[in-house]
């Protein structure tokens, strides 16, 4: 390699190296300090009180949503692993929005209850057919049947 | 060694020889992209079977993702030619990452455009700020940042080395797109066909998916082989062998 091209390669070497280097540090503290939701027991604890407004995302927890009767004012409550929060939200949902569906809703606390704005189902990676997808359910129930069946036995 | 292989390169990137190339490699590549691409397009929209939550409005994934792939192989590629562009000068290189940034701008359009669909029919919404939304939308415009950069030039080569200089430092974008799902919480859900893992999707929805990101990247051959058969027409003008094409043509 003649010396032009050599030096053109190390400059140009040592510019992405930089950039990289920046644009790392960009992310690594982007990750600390940008955040898209937060989860029930994250608002629990007290992170998001410095927002006015915030987005929550969780769960919808099973056999949580009451609809109003003469509205479409609907309550349910959003958990994750270990925290809970209701939420009180007045439009349409999404046709993804269902029981153990992940959701992100957008409002403000008022007291101890979120008040959305805006509900968005959010849907997993999977993609199968509904076939297959009754069949693992199935699969999985029999599975859950077995093992109860084995605990009663090791405890008889 | 083989050294046959970077003299076979070393002399592909002479532009009457690569002109020859692309010209022969063109219609075979669009031929395929073709009818890979209705196979595809029939497999996906007619054979595979509905989803289990999403029912039959997942199948916009069959046009999304494979462009999604795109909008990110091409910067890939762009990035590669804008680095031998800027130590090497090779003038070839400097054609190809030029050539490389309207259809990669054209495949992150489309990204942007199938998944706000997608967005408003399952998510409820066309827009979120989210991280991989966000990325995305910084590739598109890099994209448009490299294309405005090489016309605002006179001279169409000094264009094109600052504006492979754009996409060289631009190419730290591709790895934040790709990660933006794990590395951060956001509405967009995390990658369905992984490498390492085995892949989340069943076999009837992947081959159509699969055979789209062929026909893609064959149809991005194709119209990168065309705009980078014309661009060498016009950079080597004066040139004794785009004269004897010129003469041929006129005979023929």
């Amino acid at each position: 390699m003649n010396p032009t091209r050599q030096r053109r390669l190390t400059i140009i070497i040592a510019i992405l190296v930089a950039v990289t280097v920046a644009a790392a540090l960009v992310v690594y503290a982007l990750q600390q300090n940008m955040n898209y939701l937060f989860t029930p027991s994250q608002v629990q604890a007290g992170e998001a009180t410095s927002y006015k407004t915030f987005r929550l995302g969780g769960m919808v927890k099973a056999g949580s949503i009451q609809r109003s009767n003469d509205s479409l004012k609907v309550t349910f409550t959003v958990v994750d692993a270990s925290g809970a929060m209701p939420v009180e939200y007045t439009g349409i949902l999404p046709d993804l929005f269902r029981e153990n569906q992940s959701v992100i809703a957008t409002g403000h606390m008022d007291h101890a209850r979120f008040v959305a704005t805006e509900v968005l189902a959010k849907h997993d990676e999977t993609y199968m057919p509904k076939e297959l997808k009754d069949a693992m359910a199935k699969a999985h129930a029999g599975k859950r049947i077995d093992e109860a069946a084995n605990q009663d036995k090791q405890q008889l | 060694m083989a050294n046959w292989i970077p003299l076979w390169l070393h002399k592909l990137s002479s532009p009457p020889v690569f002109y020859r190339f692309a010209g022969t490699l063109r219609p075979w590549a669009i031929g395929l992209a073709l009818v890979l691409g209705l196979v595809a397009l029939y497999g996906g929209l007619v054979l595979a079977p509905p989803d289990y939550q999403q029912g039959d409005d997942y199948r916009i994934i069959f046009i999304h993702v494979p462009s999604a792939w795109m909008s990110l192989f091409i910067y890939g590629v762009m990035g590669v030619a804008a680095f031998i562009a800027l130590v090497w000068r090779i003038k070839l290189a400097e054609v190809v990452a030029m050539a490389s940034a309207p259809i990669g701008a054209a495949f992150t359009f489309i990204t942007l455009v199938t998944g706000s669909l997608w967005g408003v029919r399952m998510w409820g919404t066309w827009w979120s700020w989210d991280a991989r939304l966000t990325s995305e939308l910084v590739l598109l415009f890099l994209y448009l940042g490299v294309i405005a950069l090489y016309h605002s030039f006179e001279d169409r080569r000094q264009g094109a080395r600052t504006a492979a200089f754009l996409a060289l430092i631009g190419i730290v974008n591709v790895p934040i797109v790709h990660f933006s799902v794990n590395w951060w919480n956001t509405l967009h859900q995390g990658s369905t066909i992984k490498l390492l893992d085995p892949s989340t999707i069943a076999p009837a929805m992947v081959w159509p998916l699969l055979t789209m990101m062929i026909a893609t990247k064959l149809y991005y051959v194709a119209s990168l082989c065309g705009r980078v058969r014309a661009d060498l027409l016009a950079l080597e003008g004066g040139k004794d062998w785009v004269r004897q094409i010129a003469e041929d043509e006129v005979r023929g």
